[in-house]
């Protein structure tokens, strides 16, 4: 007899495939996935590499969180922002970590920029542009500082400027009319912010905070949370509801304290625990 | 590409473009909202017009006065709302020429309806929320689908972020899911200071979650004939449009900054 | 293989390349135009790309490139998409070039008319708005739209005025507003300016070094456009409208560029 099979291989599951095809011709709609569309950059300096990124999520024209980390961790030396599915970038930028941190582990060395570069780009075409995940990495390795954009079905650029997301355009504005070639820290930071700003408010897929990720020898800087040029404004009222607002059609009272009868097999037959009685002999 | 040809049909029939069909219509975003108090009415609107993910402009008003007493809020495709309002604003001009007084807020309801009815198959994209005051002294709220099915609400939200205010509406001012406290009883009218506090309130919460919506908020208040502005003082950023001191219905437009990311 | 040179290096599917007009071998063939009545719908053919424009202390200024372009191909290279209207306004068209062509002649029917009533009265660019609009709207209403979009730019008794409208009749005014590829691009370069200091206090020089260096990011940028452009400008002295410029680009940070990936020669 046919036994299923319980053991699971690597990566993705299709098994759900069929079923879901089927659904969805038969007009069952395919869940939406939260996306970030998003403006995320990054920018050579003297130096360094400086990353930034907006912090809003969205499902459709829903905000579904006002403020998301784009900027994931890959080593300590190595971040990278991501645009697209949420779910892809995180999972993607996670796995590579991973991977990346063994690939340190087994060669007893710092992993190169290229190298998680290659493994992202690798791991995007194999899947065809179905894992939707649109990247800019950049970090510091021997080589020196180094930036790329990874597009979702694979494909790379290595620039001193890029941007992507949704504010792509707005941010590459910016970078357009005010980058210049071995800038201070500062003014790389400093254009690195104006281009997210002018996703966040050129572009209706980007939104609320500015978080800026600055990357040189010495060590990188997380400044989560950089700029907050969006903060809301306090309410006009509060909206507390009085106790007992809430219809409720059943009323259970249960008793939570639980009461239990102790017989002692031999002498003091009948002595509750809850009326005391004599101390247990613990000897 | 040689078996294309091959076909029979091919040879009678060049392979054809694709034909994008030209599309009339599009969303330009936004949210409008209306309540009506026992002697007033609020007309509120944001201001930002959107295509896509772009603003095209961050002060593209939604709401218009039609008389001394009559508000219209409209909201869906920009192009068809702008003639609409164009449109109404004619067809009262001619009341006003042909009968000496303004048309009373019931009777520009029925019109818009039938103004709508009469583009059934080519529609204005267009939702409607008329405010204003009743002839009898009541505020009064009407709402409109883009054909002209409409009814008189006390409270109505429409546009982008609908989904997200008219739940909020519902518990707030018809006081949906909420038992009032034992031997009371949910007021029926709210005072104005509280409605323009909801409708703010309203305005921030949906530019918070949708991302249509912002830049700035007009909301457009009328009082009824001989009723004192209470609820008007210590507000910000309001002003009177119809002559003060007047007897008549009095009409005042507040306008607020909302977040413009 | 794809043996049309005009489909090279574009994308697959014609029906999603928003910005693109009809490439040269699949142009549409009408057998019998009467065949389903009447042609309604169009497509755009020789396209113009981004009109931008801010108002400034003096007036209205206005920039637009020279490009005409058929589909990918740099067609014609000295095309004026800037035009006056009447002695207070300036058109700028972006889109379709022979639908802006036709503009211009029944603008200009519009203003000879004008003229010669005689009344001491001339159209100024919000009447000229209004009339562009109402032909706009109109003609997506009866689905045989013209496809532009349009800025209209103006200064008549002492106020400036602009305005957009495009081929759905949408409209709008706003202190900066850019056209096509440039609303994307270029737009937050001069909101930033604009919302920093408001269009009074922007004098003739700023106003022309914010269009100029837009022009220049749209040319580093935008696949469509050209690095010869013209300005305009309508103040109280009148409408101007500048002859082709072009700007100096950088493009010596390319010389450091190696390969897309691991290369490093």
């Amino acid at each position: 007899m046919a036994t299923p099979n319980v053991y699971r291989g690597t990566g993705f599951d299709f098994s759900n495939h069929n079923r879901n095809e089927f659904l969805s011709n038969k007009g069952f709609p395919v869940p939406k996935a939260q996306s970030t569309g998003t403006t995320i950059v990054g920018c050579l300096f003297k130096g360094g590499v400086v990353l930034g990124a907006d912090t809003r999520a969205t499902a459709g024209p829903i905000v579904a969180d006002k403020n998301c980390e784009k900027i994931h961790y890959l080593t300590e030396s190595i971040r990278c922002c991501g645009a697209g599915t949420a779910a892809d970038t995180e999972f993607t930028t996670a796995l590579i970590s991973s991977n990346l941190e063994l690939h340190a582990l087994s060669t007893g060395r710092k992993p190169h920029v290229v190298t998680a570069m290659t493994m992202l780009k690798q791991m995007l075409f194999r899947y065809q542009g179905h894992v939707g995940a649109a990247l800019v990495l950049g970090g510091i390795d021997a080589t020196g500082p180094h930036l790329f954009t990874i597009h979702p079905h694979g494909s790379t650029d290595k620039l001193p400027y890029v941007t992507m997301g949704s504010g792509s355009l707005a941010a590459m504005g910016v970078f357009e009319s005010g980058w210049k070639a071995d800038m201070e820290r500062q003014d790389a930071v400093d254009i690195v912010c104006k281009a997210i700003e002018a996703g966040i408010f050129n572009d209706l897929g980007s939104g609320s905070n500015v978080d800026v990720c600055v990357i040189t020898p010495e060590g990188t800087d997380m400044m989560r949370n950089y700029r907050k040029p969006n903060e809301r404004v306090q309410k006009e009222r509060n909206y507390k509801f009085r106790p007992g607002t809430t219809a409720w059609k059943k009323e259970t009272i249960r008793k939570l304290v639980v009461e239990e009868t102790v017989t002692y097999i031999s002498g003091n037959a009948g002595t509750t625990a809850a009326e005391g009685g004599d101390a247990m002999d613990t000897s | 590409m040689s078996d294309l040809m091959a076909h029979p049909y091919h040879q009678y029939h060049p392979q054809q473009p694709q034909q994008r069909q030209f599309n009339p219509y599009t969303e330009n975003g936004g949210t409008i909202l209306a309540i009506a108090g026992a002697d007033f009415s609020v007309i509120a609107g944001d201001t930002r017009q959107s295509e896509g993910y772009s603003i095209q402009t961050r002060y593209a008003p939604k709401v218009f006065k039609l008389t001394d007493k009559a508000v219209l809020a409209v909201n869906g495709f920009a192009a068809d709302g702008n003639m609409f309002v164009k449109k109404v604003k004619q067809r009262l001009e001619w009341y006003r020429h042909a009968h000496s007084k303004d048309m009373p807020l019931r009777a520009i309801a029925r019109m818009i309806q039938t103004m709508l009815y009469a583009q059934r198959f080519f529609p204005y994209y267009v939702y409607n929320i008329l405010g204003g005051i009743e002839e009898d002294g009541t505020g009064a709220v009407y709402s409109f689908d883009p054909v002209g099915s409409y009814e008189r609400e006390a409270c109505r939200a429409a546009g982008a972020a609908s989904a997200l205010v008219q739940p909020f509406l519902d518990n707030q001012i018809y006081f949906k899911n909420q038992t009032p406290a034992l031997g009371s009883a949910h007021p029926t009218h709210l005072p104005l200071r509280h409605v323009v506090e909801l409708v703010i309130d309203s305005f921030t919460g949906a530019t918070e979650r949708h991302i249509e919506v912002g830049d700035s908020l007009e909301m457009y208040i009328v009082l009824a004939r001989g009723r004192s502005l209470q609820g008007l003082e210590g507000l910000k950023d309001v002003r009177e449009l119809s002559t003060p001191g007047s007897n008549g219905e009095r009409l005042f437009v507040l306008r607020k900054p909302l977040k413009r990311d | 293989m794809d043996h049309f040179p005009t489909n090279w290096g574009r994308p697959r599917n014609d029906a999603v390349d928003a910005y693109n007009t009809y490439p040269l071998h699949s142009r549409p063939v009408h057998h019998d135009s009467f065949a389903d009545g009447v042609q309604r719908t169009q497509q755009p053919i020789v396209t113009g790309t981004s009109v931008l424009a801010i108002r400034y202390k003096d007036g209205v200024m206005m920039a637009a490139d020279t490009l005409a372009s058929y589909g990918s191909l740099a067609r014609f290279k000295d095309v004026t998409r800037l035009h006056a209207v009447g002695d207070y306004t300036i058109l700028g068209a972006g889109g379709d070039m022979s639908d802006f062509q036709y503009l211009k002649s029944v603008l200009n029917d519009l203003i000879i008319d004008e003229f010669t009533q005689a009344d001491g009265h001339a159209l100024g660019p919000s009447e000229i708005f209004e009339v562009l609009s109402g032909i706009m709207y109109g003609r997506r209403s009866k689905f045989n739209p013209l496809w532009n979009s349009l800025l209209v730019g103006g200064f008549k008794d002492g106020k400036s005025f602009l305005a957009y409208v495009d081929l759905l009749g949408t409209t709008y005014k706003d202190n900066a507003i850019a056209t096509g590829y440039g609303a994307y691009i270029a737009l937050p370069l001069l909101r930033e300016i604009m919302d920093a200091k408001g269009p009074e206090n922007i004098s003739e020089e700023e106003a022309r070094s914010m269009l100029t260096e837009s022009m220049k990011v749209l040319f580093y940028r935008d696949a469509r456009s050209l690095n010869k452009f013209q300005i305009g400008k309508i103040t109280a002295t009148g409408v101007e409208i500048s002859d082709a410029i072009s700007v100096p680009t950088e493009w010596a940070f390319a010389e450091k560029i190696r390969g897309y990936g691991a290369q490093t020669q």
